[in-house]
């Protein structure tokens, strides 16, 4: 059974590292087209290279996903050099660990700018496009923070923007259902990244004795799973919230 | 980096109530992606010609007759299999019934039936082949719940069949937990409505309201729960662990 993109384009925001370049690599690797925005238009770029030599296009487009008229903008571009939209992997997120006491305005305006408005602004741009195609796939990256509250890395603000997430994949899974549309997210638990790497081994243990397979996730466990979403295996999963954590939150 | 693929070549697989509807698809799914597929079926009739029809195509599928609530014979066919194929990699816990009988008209030999086949059934398999995947450090066990787990039934099942369903979502939790220090990955699929016996069954009103409820204003289709069971039991999916993924159509989003 392969998963299968071929001929698909594919918009991914925050696709210069980890998660993000795992996702645009695999989806390339799978026959999709690459539109690509970031702020790290150097990191993007190497990411786009890597795809166009698995055989597909690839465009980097810096962006702040934060600011609607820019993605408003780049959307319409999109659509004319690349004819279409099929999938959409809200991706782009910024993460700050400092309790919440410590926290200001600006940071959470920062935050949530980012990580949900983000969000909301890449869809309210693409789904016009994708209801009159009547079709369209979703993939947004949550985080298990969304449901804990923070406590991993991230704090109670980035816990909340990830629940925002949450909630505005429901919305859209419940609202644009009908127009052939489906949405999805996924909640990755924590992921072996630089940071992960950086902290003690007591704190490593201590997030590991919670985890039943006993290991951290790598991007390519998010990206396999944002492929498969993406793909038409997945045509009737819609509103679902999949925990991608070994096993750590073990909810409904 | 190549395109990803989803290969149960040397695999072994059990799935149980496979000879038609959903468990049909499932055997459909991990046949064509090369494993080998032991189907566990009360109805020999269905199995034999599910059977007969996948061979034809080229397919790696037999058949035990099984029921799956008696916990002796799940331990005397399984130990068959085991021997047989000398190893199972994944199980497929899809046998279940439904029950429609109003909650205050149901007898304790509907709720013995009912949480006996989908539950016990559940239990017993799973129960027989843990201690041998813990012992590889390697296994794949996936039990198709219901959304009526979650809701208490209301479409073509009542609460009993619901309280099955909630006992497979717990199971399954558990038995994450527990297995997943020993490279066990346990999960369970919610399905919807879907075209099968069991769905088409429902009456067209009650239809209409479902159809309402549902984002892609749709029943599923057996081979949408198949290809969401291939992909959670490969090795794609391996961190996915105690799971509860619902393929509805958007009904429930929680």
């Amino acid at each position: 059974m392969k998963l299968d993109l071929s001929g698909k384009v594919a918009v991914i925001t925050g696709g210069a590292r980890g998660i993000g370049k795992a996702i645009a690599l695999s989806m390339a690797g799978c026959g999709a087209n690459l539109a690509i925005l970031e702020m790290n238009v150097e990191g993007a770029n190497q990411t786009a290279s890597e795809a166009k030599q698995l055989g597909v296009e690839a465009r980097v487009y810096k962006a702040d996903v934060s600011n609607l008229q820019q993605v408003k903008e780049i959307v319409t571009d999109i659509k004319d050099i690349f004819g279409k939209i099929d999938i959409l992997v809200n991706n782009a997120g910024i993460v700050s660990p400092k309790p919440f006491l410590e926290t200001d305005e600006k940071e959470w305006d920062l935050i949530l700018g980012v990580n949900l408005k983000g969000i909301y602004n890449t869809c309210f741009s693409v789904l016009p496009h994708m209801i009159e195609q009547k079709y369209g796939k979703i993939v947004n990256i949550a985080s298990i923070a969304g449901k804990t509250g923070g406590g991993f890395f991230g704090n109670t603000i980035y816990g909340t923007s990830k629940a925002g997430v949450i909630a505005l994949t429901k919305g859209i899974a419940r609202e644009a259902g009908p127009f052939g549309i489906n949405a999805n997210a996924i909640c990755p638990g924590p992921i072996e990244t630089q940071m992960l790497a950086d902290c003690p081994e007591e704190t490593r243990q201590r997030i590991l004795s919670g985890v039943p397979l006993r290991k951290f996730g790598h991007p390519q466990d998010i990206a396999n799973v944002a492929v498969f979403l993406a793909s038409d295996l997945a045509s009737h999963m819609t509103g679902e919230i999949t925990d991608v954590d070994g096993g750590i939150m073990r909810d409904n | 980096m190549q395109g990803l693929e989803v290969d149960f070549s040397g695999k072994v697989i059990v799935v149980t109530g496979g000879s038609r509807g959903i468990g049909k698809a499932i055997v459909d799914s991990f046949s064509e992606s090369g494993g080998k597929v032991y189907i566990l079926d009360l109805d020999e009739r269905s199995a034999e010609q599910t059977v007969g029809d996948f061979v034809s195509r080229g397919r790696e599928v037999s058949f035990f007759p099984l029921d799956v609530s008696d916990n002796a014979m799940v331990r005397e066919v399984m130990g068959k299999i085991l021997v047989e194929a000398g190893h199972v990699d994944v199980l497929v816990n899809d046998a279940g019934v439904t029950l429609p009988t109003p909650f205050a008209e149901c007898t304790e030999k509907d709720w013995d039936f009912v949480v006996g086949i989908n539950l016990k059934g559940t239990f017993n398999t799973s129960n027989f082949i843990f201690p041998h995947m813990m012992e590889r450090r390697y296994g794949k066990i996936v039990n198709i719940a219901s959304i009526a787990g979650k809701l208490g039934g209301g479409f073509r099942g009542t609460a009993i069949y619901a309280a099955s369903k909630a006992g497979v979502i717990g199971l399954t939790k558990g038995m994450a937990r527990e297995g997943g220090p020993y490279g066990i990955n346990v999960n369970a699929i919610c399905p919807g409505v879907i075209k099968t016996a069991m769905g088409n069954s429902i009456p067209e009103e009650q239809k209409k309201l479902i159809i309402q409820g549902t984002p892609l204003r749709r029943y599923g289709e057996p081979y949408e729960i198949g290809n969401v069971v291939a992909f959670l039991c490969s090795d794609l999916a391996s961190h996915i662990t105690g799971e509860i993924m619902d393929v509805d159509g958007g009904i429930v989003r929680d």
